[in-house]
């Protein structure tokens, strides 16, 4: 593995670059069918409502894959992820119009490990509000 | 109805191999707007250190959907899925995923739990090839909304 970032050059409490990004509709379409996972609120306004949801809302795990790219775009070797874990706190609620969804990921260093080890705490963000929490990953750096 | 607590511990016998494809990978990278190169070329994963293309870090979530888990799906659990939502999620990646891979997904239900009106169920993954060689631990919890037993008093 080659990670881009090295581990001397990183502190506790150093920053990655955010990122920001629009989640519409055909993402969630898109992601249903390379992931197989064709839940019916993730697609169908009707059955969303009617179960309870302000819209459709996207899939947890789609969420959790944009955040990652806030690490990985980082490191810049995706095989350097060793371990990422994230609680769904709030669903990310996506409306049919031209605007949809934004994300908003950013994270921090929290702690050095051995090994060349970091953990990084992620944070995910629709409308000031946290839709991830406890999201952390730990990368190898080099 | 509560969780059939007898099954915490119980392990189900291993899924179908499930085959990682080149294109699979592409799909899933251009899915969640990842232009990675390691995704989609080889000679670029290579020259990280990869034996062929990667897959992205939550990629493995398409097993659980092309080998349905057996461990949620037996009646006697008592598993309501229309109020079930997904929890939490971990992946301790013991490697990368690489094209060609032949995985199968060995499942546990390692915990239920009481979370207020609500239950908590972790269903613990191991992923390996079909050779035995630990590719990835998945750690799923689900909250099942509103079945958790009356208590008394």
């Amino acid at each position: 593995m080659a990670a881009q970032v090295r581990f001397a050059d990183v502190e506790v409490g150093t920053e990655l670059p955010a990122l920001s990004l629009s989640i519409q509709r055909w993402n969630l379409i898109q992601y249903a069918g390379a992931s197989g996972d064709f839940n019916i609120i993730h697609w169908s306004e009707r059955i969303a409502t009617l179960v309870g949801l302000p819209n459709v809302i996207a899939h947890g795990m789609y969420t959790m894959a944009l955040a990652a790219r806030v690490v990985t775009e980082w490191v810049g070797d995706p095989g350097a992820l060793l371990d990422y874990s994230v609680r769904f706190s709030r669903p990310v609620v996506v409306p049919d119009d031209e605007a949809g969804a934004s994300l908003t990921v950013s994270g921090r260093v929290e702690e050095k490990l051995d090994d060349q080890r970091v953990v990084v705490v992620i944070t995910a963000e629709v409308d000031g509000s946290s839709v991830l929490t406890g999201a952390r990953a730990t990368v190898r750096l080099s | 109805m509560p969780l059939n607590p007898d099954f915490v511990g119980r392990s189900f016998p291993p899924s179908e191999p499930y085959e990682v494809g080149r294109e699979h990978i592409r799909e899933f990278a251009a899915a969640i707007g990842d232009t990675h190169p390691a995704y989609r070329d080889a000679a670029a994963a290579r020259a990280l250190g990869h034996s062929d293309v990667i897959a992205p870090p939550t990629f493995l979530t398409v097993v659980a959907f092309r080998r349905p888990n057996a461990a949620i799906a037996d009646p006697d659990l008592g598993l309501d899925y229309s109020r079930l939502v997904h929890g939490e999620q971990r992946f301790t990646h013991h490697r990368p995923v690489v094209a060609g891979d032949r995985l199968v997904s060995t499942s546990t239900i390692t915990d239920i739990r009481v979370a207020g009106r609500n239950e908590l169920m972790t269903i613990t993954s191991e992923i390996t090839t079909e050779a035995g060689e630990p590719v990835s631990t998945v750690t799923n919890v689900v909250v099942i909304r509103g079945t958790a037993p009356v208590q008394a008093g």
